[in-house]
């Protein structure tokens, strides 16, 4: 239990620091969302200057960090000034999407790599073996950016599924299960190149350390045993060898949410990725804020979710924690 | 393994030369726009005409087609013939930012034009669009690797060696950028930097701002390695006969960081190239009319002109091919660290 308060901790220190850290950047930042405002003569700097102490960007930083993190705590992330509502409904109405296709990538990346390394560890040298370990390097060095558009200029040229957006203009007249298909068909492109780029790394580490437990002498003396090679995989390796992966869960999520913010601009999903980059473009500050808030809060909590499966399956962190008193 | 390591350090320094001869080999100034030229498909080279084969090959002009159902592609004009030439006097360049040079490796006489790759929708010659644009996004991506590496192993340097609070503190905001999603990370410190520079500027905010975030990495690793050489026997007789803290550093660490800062370069130049053209994809990055492989990009955000015209892809490949070739020397250096380290 005190190892996953430790974690806990920990993560509201991390926000902590993130949060902090935006708004450090937003005092050494030059340019405001006003700026074009001032150039516009019909508005005069009284106005402008009325309008920045609305808005409360007159006061000096640690005010205004205070007082948004007391905000914050209930949930108020401040407003947006470029689409003139509270940042937190407007965030969440994009974050639910971008939940919805990191979540589905998370689920299909596993089912796909957990097979494919141990069956790719278990005949280790043969042909699979070898031809996961190349597609997957060849993915990872591959940017990310290249396979979306590469993907995309395939399906956009042969018209395969829909691109962009979420669901089809006459989705309003469909019935629920037709809603559906048509929302999948929509997220099968983001998430086919969410799930490549994700598997690929992924294989590799369930491979090496599926190969790490078969070589252990316990393994060995259960094989001499008579153990059958299924069995084997399944029932002694794969326990002892989720550690490590279920440990990268938690790491895999950075990559998965950068990953998913390139996906879904250049895919066109309605996620949190278009909308921040196009609260950047615009400078609205609190929405770059709380997006970037929002995706350490995913990272934060898909990090602890890790850290609560990896107590229940290793008794070894369950020992540390009492060591820990 | 040896000849492995020798053909891809060759590919890459055959193309980090051609990228910086870019105003050599590329026959165009790559900002020069031809309207009446855009969209053009690669020009086709020829060797055989009605009079038989040749040696040389030649193209012929093309002209977009302004009726019929054949509207707006281009078609050929057999009339007249273009040699191309080698070693052709074309637009001044400036080559690597000093030597000012009109020759150009190929070129066609005038009025006829060679588009290897095709143009764009301004009609720019997509092949010295892509080295020039090259050229900008892989020194951005070395520089940025530069300034990771610097800071990143002095910040381990300081913690392996000084340990304490001053590590513990050091590695607490290390943990810190090490969970963050880099590309939201780096799009909120774009977001306060401004947007509209000059090019120079841009270059170096970019660098400097892919380069600061990812110090992370590098430093946790340069921090384990300082740790465990710190108490190797001969580190602690060199500080037993009264070496300084900078001479064990230099004579005796920093050698052992090497390797490791070696391998990080090779694996993190491809990365921040990516980076750099992911935010010029964006329009965050290096701005028009200067070309670089992530703005060349941006144009596909336009799904027709992503079916139609193919040949803007172009940047995508030369970004895979310099991945592709970064990351499997990567590789090898990484397996000969490990095999050394064991």
């Amino acid at each position: 239990m005190s190892y996953i308060l430790r974690k806990l901790v920990r993560a509201i220190v991390l926000l902590a620091g993130v949060s902090a850290l935006c708004f450090l950047f937003t005092e050494m930042a030059p340019g405001s969302f006003f700026d074009e405002m001032r150039l516009n003569p019909q508005i005069s700097p009284e106005t402008i200057a009325g309008l920045r102490a609305s808005y409360g960007l007159d006061q000096p930083l640690a005010l205004r960090y205070g007082r948004w993190v007391k905000s914050a705590l209930r949930a108020d992330l401040g407003y947006s000034i470029a689409y003139n509502m509270p940042v937190t409904p407007l965030l969440w109405s994009r974050a639910k999407n971008t939940l919805l296709l990191t979540t589905s990538a998370l689920v299909l990346t596993w089912l796909v790599s957990v097979p494919l390394g141990v069956w790719a560890a278990n005949r280790r040298g043969g042909v699979l073996d070898k031809a996961v370990t190349l597609a997957s390097s060849f993915v990872i060095s591959v940017p990310e950016l290249v396979i979306a558009i590469g993907l995309l200029a395939l399906v956009v040229r042969w018209r395969i599924l829909p691109v962009g957006g979420m669901m089809s203009a006459d989705s309003e007249t469909l019935s629920m299960p037709a809603k559906l298909q048509d929302v999948a068909r929509h997220m099968a492109l983001p998430l086919v190149v969410l799930v490549l780029c994700e598997t690929a790394i992924i294989v590799r580490h369930v491979r090496a350390s599926v190969l790490e437990v078969l070589g252990a002498p316990y393994i060995q003396s259960a094989r001499g045993l008579g153990v059958s090679q299924g069995r084997l995989l399944f029932r002694h390796v794969l326990p002892i060898a989720a550690n490590p992966a279920i440990s990268l869960l938690g790491f895999s999520l950075a990559g998965l949410l950068s990953g998913s913010l390139l996906v879904e601009v250049v895919c066109g999903w309605p996620g949190l990725g278009p909308l921040i980059l196009e609260a950047t473009l615009s400078r609205d500050l609190y929405l770059v804020i709380g997006g970037i808030m929002f995706s350490a809060l995913f990272m934060v909590g898909g990090n602890l979710i890790a850290d609560v499966v990896l107590v229940a399956v290793d008794p070894r962190i369950r020992k540390e924690g009492v060591d820990a008193h | 393994m040896r000849t492995k390591v020798a053909v891809l350090i060759v590919l890459l320094a055959g193309l980090h030369l051609v990228l910086l001869l870019a105003g050599f080999f590329a026959p165009y100034d790559p900002i020069v726009q031809n309207r009446e030229q855009s969209y053009a498909p690669p020009t086709r080279l020829h060797f055989r005409d009605g009079s038989g084969w040749h040696l040389r090959p030649f193209a012929y002009a093309s002209t977009v087609v302004l009726e019929g159902d054949q509207e707006g592609s281009y078609q050929e004009d057999h009339s007249r013939e273009y040699t191309v030439r080698f070693f052709v006097t074309g637009p001044r360049v400036e080559l690597l930012g000093i030597y000012q040079s009109s020759v150009h490796l190929f070129g066609v006489d005038g009025p006829g034009r060679i588009f290897l790759l095709g143009t764009d929708a301004y009609g720019r010659d997509e092949w010295s669009r892509l080295l020039c644009g090259g050229q900008i996004s892989v020194a951005a991506g070395i520089a940025a690797t530069l300034i990771t590496l610097l800071f990143g192993s002095a910040v381990g340097i300081v913690a392996g060696y000084y340990g304490g609070w001053i590590d513990e503190a050091l590695m607490g905001a290390n943990e810190l950028f090490l969970s963050l999603p880099w590309l939201y990370f780096l799009l909120g410190v774009r977001a306060f930097l401004p947007l509209h520079l000059s090019t120079l500027r841009t270059f170096f905010l970019l660098t400097g701002v892919i380069g600061l975030i990812g110090w992370a990495r590098p430093a946790r690793l340069v921090r384990g390695v300082v740790l465990s050489s710190r108490n190797r026997n001969y580190v602690l007789a060199a500080r037993g006969f009264g070496a300084s803290d900078f001479y064990l550093l230099r004579r005796h660490i920093l050698p052992e960081v090497f390797g490791l800062l070696l391998t990080q370069a090779v694996l993190l130049v491809p990365r921040y190239i990516a980076a750099e053209v992911t935010l010029s994809f964006f329009g965050l990055g290096v701005n028009e009319p200067v070309a670089s492989w992530g703005n060349m990009l941006s144009t596909l955000q336009q799904y027709s002109v992503l079916v139609s015209y193919g040949w803007l892809l172009a940047p995508a490949c030369a970004l895979v091919v310099t991945s592709v070739l970064y990351s499997a020397l990567a590789e090898v250096f990484h397996s000969r660290l490990k095999s050394h380290s064991t």
